[in-house]
């Protein structure tokens, strides 16, 4: 299983019935392809969609789209609606859940993921708002980039947000934050904890009961 | 009767002018009215979108062309020429988070100076802002954005210039319809008076000064 796979299938197990979910661009948009049939889970696309699915070939619709501006379809029961309202769901708490891509995350949970001063200014669209009101923030990421650890002491990047995030799931572990510490609670299989707290640069607490990720 | 002519209307737009374009990513933006921004070799524009679209696609056309000394938008990642004229410090860039964007343009429309958004609260967004604490919680004051023109893409309009958006083309379209001092309107169809169901309207005709005629 290639890294992305296993990210996107465990953060899958994440999603509840009846939830209200937005992907981020990039491994979170892969994660729609693993609901379990038993769940019923409404996506949301930031440009103003509800019901957001992957695209029908031959059914394109060209003001149907998603925020990256690729084509998507719209299940039956979907709705529409403008940017204020949409980002009124975000910021407002409607959004249980939102997985987001990551250059940093530090040992509090704070994010990094939307700009390198001199390099890459693209822009914060709707990140900002996305790590500030939803429900829950789950980060879908590389345990490392290049070699180097994207699990830091502290963000040297421009913050997103100073919420804290929920959970990490990379292709080497899942971490979660519970009061406020880094801390190693699954391994993917084949893993070990070794292994990842040499590709990480923060100090992680080690759960009592590291499991491996059921996948 | 609000229908102009396609240049008439455009002519009215002077060089250095604000201006509104409805889009996300080229969806939902009035192509024939950047064409002929384009044309007619206007200058000095600053331009308050969600976003730059991509070289050749709606906004990206009038970046590429010169037209715009300033852009006010959440995310510019996906159009190189804007990244270069900012750079080249040819083109300014005003990025601010995508709901705070629209809730500004909001405010602007709906009479209020500004909005409160915990949104940006501790980045770089908070710079040179007011921050305001609420019942213990610190919001950011974000001030209310109003443009000389919004350029407005409609699905339907009638001859009075009621006004129906079709699925995720909606996005900031209705908002900027409210927040400018001169709203021009490229419409993919112009309806009789009637067809568009009171319910369904989406924009009221009152706020309409010019429909783009099909001529």
């Amino acid at each position: 299983m290639d890294a992305q796979t296993i990210i996107a299938k465990r953060i899958a197990q994440e999603l509840r019935d009846g939830m209200l979910v937005n992907l981020g661009i990039g491994i979170p948009t892969l994660v729609a392809k693993y609901v379990p049939a038993s769940l019923h889970v409404y996506f949301q696309s930031e440009n103003g969609l509800i019901g957001t699915a992957g695209a029908v070939e031959g059914l394109h619709h060209p003001l149907l789209t998603d925020a990256g501006g690729r084509p998507v379809s719209a299940l039956p029961g979907a709705c529409t609606f403008d940017s204020a309202m949409s980002f009124g769901l975000i910021r407002g708490g409607h959004v249980d859940m939102t997985v987001l891509g990551a250059l940093q995350v530090d040992a509090a949970g704070q994010l990094a993921n939307w700009m390198v001063p001199g390099k890459m200014v693209p822009g914060m669209g709707g990140a900002m708002d996305l790590v500030t009101g939803a429900k829950r923030v789950v980060i879908a990421m590389q345990h490392t980039a290049k070699g180097q650890p994207k699990i830091v002491k502290q963000c040297s990047l421009p913050l997103t947000s100073v919420r804290p995030v929920d959970l990490v799931v990379t292709d080497l572990a899942v971490i979660g934050f519970p009061g406020g510490r880094a801390t190693l609670l699954e391994t993917a299989p084949g893993v070990t904890v070794a292994q990842v707290l040499e590709a990480t640069q923060a100090e992680l607490a080690v759960s009592e009961r590291v499991s491996t990720m059921a996948l | 009767m609000k229908t102009i002519l396609l240049k008439d209307a455009v002519a009215l737009i002077p060089d250095g002018a604000s201006v509104m374009i409805g889009g996300f990513m080229g969806v939902g933006t009035p192509e024939r009215l950047v064409d002929e921004l384009v044309r007619q070799g206007k200058r000095n524009l600053t331009v308050i979108a969600n976003d730059n679209a991509l070289p050749g696609i709606g906004i990206g056309k009038l970046i590429s062309a010169g037209a715009v000394k300033k852009t006010i938008a959440s995310h510019i990642g996906l159009n190189p020429e804007t990244q270069k004229k900012m750079l080249a410090r040819e083109l300014e860039v005003d990025l601010v988070p995508q709901g705070t964007l629209i809730e500004r343009i909001r405010a602007g429309g709906y009479g209020l100076g500004g909005v409160l958004t915990p949104t940006g609260v501790g980045t770089v967004v908070e710079k040179g802002k007011q921050r305001i604490e609420l019942d213990g919680k610190p919001y950011l004051l974000e001030t209310a954005l109003r443009a000389d023109f919004a350029l407005v893409d409609a699905f339907l309009a009638d001859y009075l210039g009621n006004l129906y958006y079709a699925l995720t083309a909606r996005n900031f379209n209705p908002v900027i319809a409210m927040a400018a001092d001169t709203v021009i309107v490229e419409a993919e169809n112009i309806v009789p008076i009637g067809v568009i169901a009171p319910d369904h309207v989406m924009t009221p005709a009152p706020v309409v000064d010019y429909i783009i005629s099909h001529a």
